[in-house]
């Protein structure tokens, strides 16, 4: 255990060196949270029959996509490029598990996620007056954000070993996710005027159902734990295409 | 009594219908520089592949540190310091940030400070590995082997792409860490890597093993005939038949059992003609006529 942690400081000192992960995985979120709201952020929508700002919307749904970019798109491109540059297979010589290294990876993506969920969250409390949750709603967003962060690191796992090799990397990993942050209200609010099938996209993939949860669990709204079930079914699915596709080396 | 540290019986490698490896018989003692000298292609990193574990072999018997490594245990991978071919390392980290992370993760680890100094790369111990350049960062690769303390060093073409004096510093590096107990197994396509550091030699071509020994007798090279070559002045009359041949510049070789007494005759000759010798050699066979001979030619290409 002592290792991963150890292994955990490492992943986390060369992240913030890195200016491309450390810009597209934390900054970005936080740029977008900061534009959404600026612009859009006095109108009001409808969430689950209450009236609430779209202000408050945008918190939650840029929490989600920084939990998405921590967890999937990080770990994902991480793992192809250190698979690539073929830090993989210098590992694979060493004594340190897979397991390990990997754990590493998705504790640390979760603090990551951790911090931009916070830090977006502190802003909206701060900046639009958003509430302070009751002790019981908390523990269902900490729940729904645990389910989620899980979820999305086993896709981003899952992504790696699809991804033929680093060229393709950021294209497929973002060609794959953006369109559902998009069908699932992200971005821009999707009303109930959406066609069928844009709603099925919400409901078949675990995007909008970490959007909902966290907002639903923190606001006190009608909160689903149906929300955190599918999450947990794209968990073990993603840990399951992980474990049959991971490769130590680059394809030739 | 000696100590087996790498013996194979009978190694295969087939890819398909193609043959990496055709069924070689190796051992490594402990102590030993043992150097797998070859042409590209001719199967080296196939079978040192194999004895890392990356590669799982067709046929025979395979011990490393009495260990099969196919079975990829972390009790041998613990003992093992393994240099390859193309691994990178996380490029924000420092040299000895990275030192200290390899060095984590075995039992027995070496100060960070020590092994930077065995590689020589002090000046760089807090540079990023992106600023370093290819011969650094290939010793980086040397230093992070070694952070565990191996007993055991698997050195694949350790020093290709390097100029020729960051190859004799390489060189005085490894062997430091001959002087350190280490052994060594060492993979190279250069004649005098193999010449200057290795115990033992075998030479592989096309996946067979076709010499083997120390690098001063392989394949009967201390028995081989002394070259006597000469060059007279153009103009000069015909020098006797000795037996020489002819090598179109104008200058001759002769293959003697007897140098010394080979090059009186032809200095003799030469005073009492009052012939000019341009050039005058005498030569022990090198390892690469040698080598030469055995893979057909196809002495030291790059890729």
């Amino acid at each position: 255990m002592s290792q991963v942690f150890r292994q955990v400081r490492f992943t986390n000192k060369a992240f913030w060196r890195n200016p491309a992960s450390a810009f597209f995985t934390f900054v970005f979120p936080l740029l977008f949270l900061a534009i959404f709201t600026t612009l859009l952020g006095n109108s009001e929508g409808i969430v689950n029959g209450e009236t609430i700002k779209a202000s408050t919307y945008y918190v939650f749904s840029m929490a989600s996509f920084g939990l998405i970019s921590a967890c999937y798109t990080n770990i994902a491109i991480s793992v192809v490029f250190a698979r690539e540059e073929g830090v993989l297979k210098r590992l694979r010589g060493t004594p340190l598990p897979a397991a390990s290294y990997l754990s590493a990876r998705v504790l640390h993506a979760t603090a990551v996620a951790f911090l931009l969920v916070a830090i977006t969250v502190v802003f909206g409390v701060v900046v639009y007056d958003a509430h302070v949750p009751e002790l019981a709603d908390l523990l269902r967003f900490i729940a729904t954000f645990l389910v989620g962060a899980g979820c999305f690191a086993a896709l981003g796992l899952a992504i790696s070993g699809i991804v033929p090799n680093a060229d393709a990397g950021p294209p497929i990993v973002n060609a794959v996710v953006l369109p559902l942050l998009f069908l699932s209200g992200v971005f821009i609010q999707i009303g109930d005027d959406a066609p069928a099938w844009v709603v099925w996209v919400g409901r078949v993939f675990p995007v909008k159902h970490l959007v909902d949860g966290m907002r639903d669990s923190y606001l006190g709204l009608s909160f689903h734990w149906s929300d955190v079930a599918v999450m947990a079914i794209w968990m073990a699915a993603g840990l399951l295409v992980a474990r049959r596709t991971f490769r130590w080396e680059p394809s030739r | 009594m000696t100590e087996r540290v790498i013996e194979m019986r009978g190694l295969r490698k087939t890819y398909g219908d193609l043959e990496a490896v055709g069924g070689i018989d190796l051992h490594v003692d402990r102590g030993e520089v043992f150097a797998l000298l070859g042409p590209n292609g001719a199967g080296k990193t196939t079978t040192t592949e194999i004895l890392e574990g990356y590669r799982a072999r067709t046929e025979g018997d395979v011990s490393v540190l009495g260990h099969d490594p196919a079975r990829g245990e972390t009790s041998l991978k613990k003992r093992v310091g393994i240099v390859l071919q193309s691994t990178g390392v996380d490029p924000f980290l420092t040299v000895r940030e990275t030192i200290e992370m390899y060095g984590g993760y075995y039992p027995r680890r070496r100060p960070a400070d020590e092994v930077i100094d065995v590689v020589g790369l002090r000046a760089k111990a807090d540079a990023r590995v992106r600023r370093l350049s290819g011969g650094q960062q290939r010793r980086l690769d040397v230093a992070i082997a070694l952070a565990g303390d191996p007993e055991l060093l698997f050195l694949d073409e350790p020093t290709t792409g390097f100029d020729p004096s960051a190859r004799r510093n390489a060189w005085e590096m490894v062997k430091n860490l001959v002087a350190l107990g280490k052994t060594v197994w060492l993979t190279t396509h250069l004649m005098d890597e193999a010449q200057y550091l290795a115990d033992r030699v075998a030479v592989i071509a096309k996946g067979k093993i076709v010499a083997e020994g120390p690098p001063d007798s392989l394949a009967g090279r201390d028995r081989m005939l002394t070259r006597v070559r000469f060059r007279p002045r153009a103009g000069s009359p015909e020098p006797p038949a000795w037996g020489q041949v002819a090598n179109g510049d104008g200058s001759f070789d002769l293959h003697a059992e007897d140098a010394t007494r080979m090059v009186h005759e032809v200095t003799g000759w030469a005073l009492e003609r009052d012939v000019d010798l341009d050039v005058l050699e005498v030569n022990q066979p090198s390892l690469e006529d040698v080598y030469l001979e055995l893979t057909g030619g196809e002495a030291g290409e790059e890729p």
